[in-house]
């Protein structure tokens, strides 16, 4: 007999819809989906299809226009603002298509910027971005400002930011996207490793076939509906 | 505690980001700057005007002076005094006293028309007839080119802000007295105050000149002690032979200059508020430019889990950066220039011209660097209200 993984995502008959002037455009209608503690999945569908909608209710980003969503034992949706942001802050890491580094910071001071809203000392931020920076591999372009960074290089910067609060839940919308077909292998090689070896729970959301085939399941969103197979 | 260090760290970790990139935005930041510098430059000169006037009635006063006028008269032109009532006023209590009396002297003041050396238009320029008692009264007074007017001759001194100002005022002109031509024998300075614009003359020769016969218009007096003027004011209003106001001199500038320094300083102002709405507006553009040059920054903070107070205050504080940068341009600026700057008007109380320099004080300038704080606040709250609402997930899809 296996013990059955505990669920880390629980999302119950979400709907979101957004307004656009007086028009209202339902993204997601009645949504349900439950994702394991460390699982890596995949989420595809055609632009549009509310991918981005649902991996930012997951990490809190948003609110959903009925139904909840629980994440670790939270009911991601009842938060308030201000302690919605401290737990993103806590438990979600978060991976960006663009990278998102602020320009103006090295590599290190980027990934210790989430660092910032935990009590660390100075020295504690510095040693831990040193790791998170050793396990994405970048230790010797700790002092290079993005700009200086291949586009590999930059996502690497972004996934030792995502993980430097040691967070359970790993979201990465598009991460291989603005990159080659090279780089984009080695940022799911690292993705790949930090699910199986870390353990980390990893939502990826992904245009790209060959990305989602690097995921342990897949999923398919289309006019609001997940399934597990790909829609014409 | 530890919540509270969390929330400064973020607000400085924020607004250090916001600074650090402002190269990036310098075109659009520079003219921010500079406009609010040009608000600031333009209200602290304006307003330099009515400070230096002040200054210069300040200057003209002396605590234990008096200044008598006819009841009613709001000005020396206004007012008008026998012979007889100038002695009875000499002869009231608390004045100082020398071998040949009280320190009083009974003057006449008559405007004469002079060219404005600026605009070569006509200006009403004081002609004072003193008596010889004028000189104790006015501590400041010396003779700085030239020499003194003889005692019943046709001959005049002039003020060095009436010579800079007025044309025809050089040692050795002749300047137009009733329908003679009197000579200019010498320069006088008197501290800086309201009588440098003026020309002096023996009151004596003046009466004849204008038919006045046996009048003044003022009495001029000092006192034996500040403390005295309550004394000599009881004395001279309870008098049945007189009909006179007595007032301290202080407060006789005062009252002068007040028309004057609330006219300028009511349209600095105003000019000032007005010019303010336009820079509010520049500060305005540049900060919403700022904060959607910024939105993926701000988007991506507060996706980590960076509060949105922090967000507004690091944009108020580049907003307020911008203005403090751009109030100490202007206020300097207006100090290099103006400070010193020497013009006459005329005031509007004796409808005569009053010389005087630009008074740049660093009152005004903290006044300045003050309202321009008040733009950048008002031009920066709007924007970092915006970038703080602004939805993460919104904010985020429009990268």
């Amino acid at each position: 007999m296996t013990d059955k993984v505990p669920n880390l995502v629980h999302i119950n008959n979400v709907d979101k819809v957004f307004k656009r002037g007086s028009e209202e455009i339902h993204v997601l209608g009645g949504l349900d989906l439950e994702i394991p503690e460390g699982e890596f999945l995949a989420l595809m569908g055609p632009s549009g299809s509310g991918k981005s909608t649902l991996l930012n209710l997951i990490g809190g980003l948003d609110r959903p226009s009925q139904g909840s969503v629980e994440v670790g034992g939270e009911q991601v949706g009842q938060l308030s603002d201000r302690r919605l942001a401290a737990w993103r802050a806590r438990h979600v890491g978060l991976v960006f298509q663009f990278y998102n580094l602020m320009p103006v910071l090295t590599a290190q001071k980027n990934v210790e910027l989430p660092l910032l809203l935990t009590h660390l000392s100075r020295s504690e931020r510095k040693k831990r971005a040193a790791i998170a920076l050793d396990i994405v591999g970048l230790s010797h372009r700790k002092n290079h400002f993005p700009r200086t960074l291949s586009g590999g290089e930059q996502q690497r910067v972004g996934i030792a930011r995502a993980i430097v609060t040691d967070p359970t839940l790993l979201l990465c919308d598009e991460p291989t996207g603005d990159l080659d077909r090279k780089s984009g292998d080695e940022i799911l090689d690292l993705l790949q490793a930090l699910n199986r070896e870390q353990g980390k729970t990893i939502v990826m959301v992904t245009h790209d076939i060959h990305a989602a085939a690097r995921a342990s399941r897949t999923l398919y969103l289309n006019k609001g509906q997940l399934s597990t197979e790909p829609v014409d | 505690m530890t919540g509270l260090i969390n929330w400064f760290s973020q607000i400085i970790s924020v607004t250090a980001f916001g600074f650090q990139s402002l190269p990036k935005r310098l075109g659009s930041s520079l003219t921010a700057m500079l406009g609010i510098a040009g608000v600031v430059a333009v209200m602290v000169a304006v307003l330099s005007i009515a400070q230096g006037i002040m200054q210069t009635m300040e200057n003209s006063a002396s605590v234990d002076n008096v200044v008598v006028l006819r009841s009613g008269a709001t000005s020396e032109m206004m007012s008008g005094l026998s012979g007889d009532e100038a002695r009875y006023i000499s002869e009231g209590p608390g004045l100082v006293r020398n071998d040949s009396g009280a320190i009083a002297s009974p003057e006449l003041f008559v405007i004469i028309n002079l060219l404005k050396k600026t605009t070569r238009t006509d200006a009403n320029v004081p002609l004072r007839g003193v008596g010889p008692a004028a000189f104790e009264i006015r501590d400041s007074f010396k003779i700085a080119e030239g020499r003194m007017f003889e005692w019943g001759l046709n001959e005049v001194i002039v003020g060095v802000g009436a010579r800079m100002e007025f044309e025809g005022l050089e040692l050795g002109s002749t300047i137009p007295v009733g329908q003679e031509e009197w000579p200019v024998v010498g320069v006088f300075e008197a501290g800086g105050g309201l009588a440098e614009t003026e020309i002096w003359v023996d009151s004596a020769v003046l009466q004849p000149a204008y038919r006045r016969g046996n009048s003044y218009q003022t009495v001029y007096a000092k006192l034996e002690s500040p403390d005295s003027f309550p004394e000599f004011k009881d004395a001279l209003t309870s008098d049945p032979r007189l009909n006179v106001k007595p007032m301290r001199e202080s407060e006789f500038y005062s009252s002068q200059s007040e028309m004057l320094y609330n006219l300028i300083t009511g349209l600095g102002t105003l000019v000032a508020v007005v010019m303010g709405f336009g820079a509010v507006f520049g500060a305005l553009n540049t900060m919403y430019t700022t904060v959607s040059a910024r939105t993926r920054e701000i988007a991506t903070l507060r996706a980590l889990g960076f509060h949105s107070g922090p967000v507004v205050i690091s944009v108020l504080s580049e907003s307020l950066l911008l203005a403090l940068a751009g109030g100490i341009i202007g206020a300097t600026a207006a100090w290099a220039v103006f400070d010193g700057f020497r013009a006459a008007t005329v005031n509007m109380a004796s409808f005569s011209q009053v010389a005087f320099a630009f008074d740049v004080s660093a009152n005004l300038l903290v006044r300045g660097i003050l309202f321009a704080l008040i733009i950048g606040f008002i031009g920066g709250l709007f924007p970092a209200i915006r970038a703080a609402r602004q939805p993460v997930a919104t904010a985020l899809r429009e990268l």
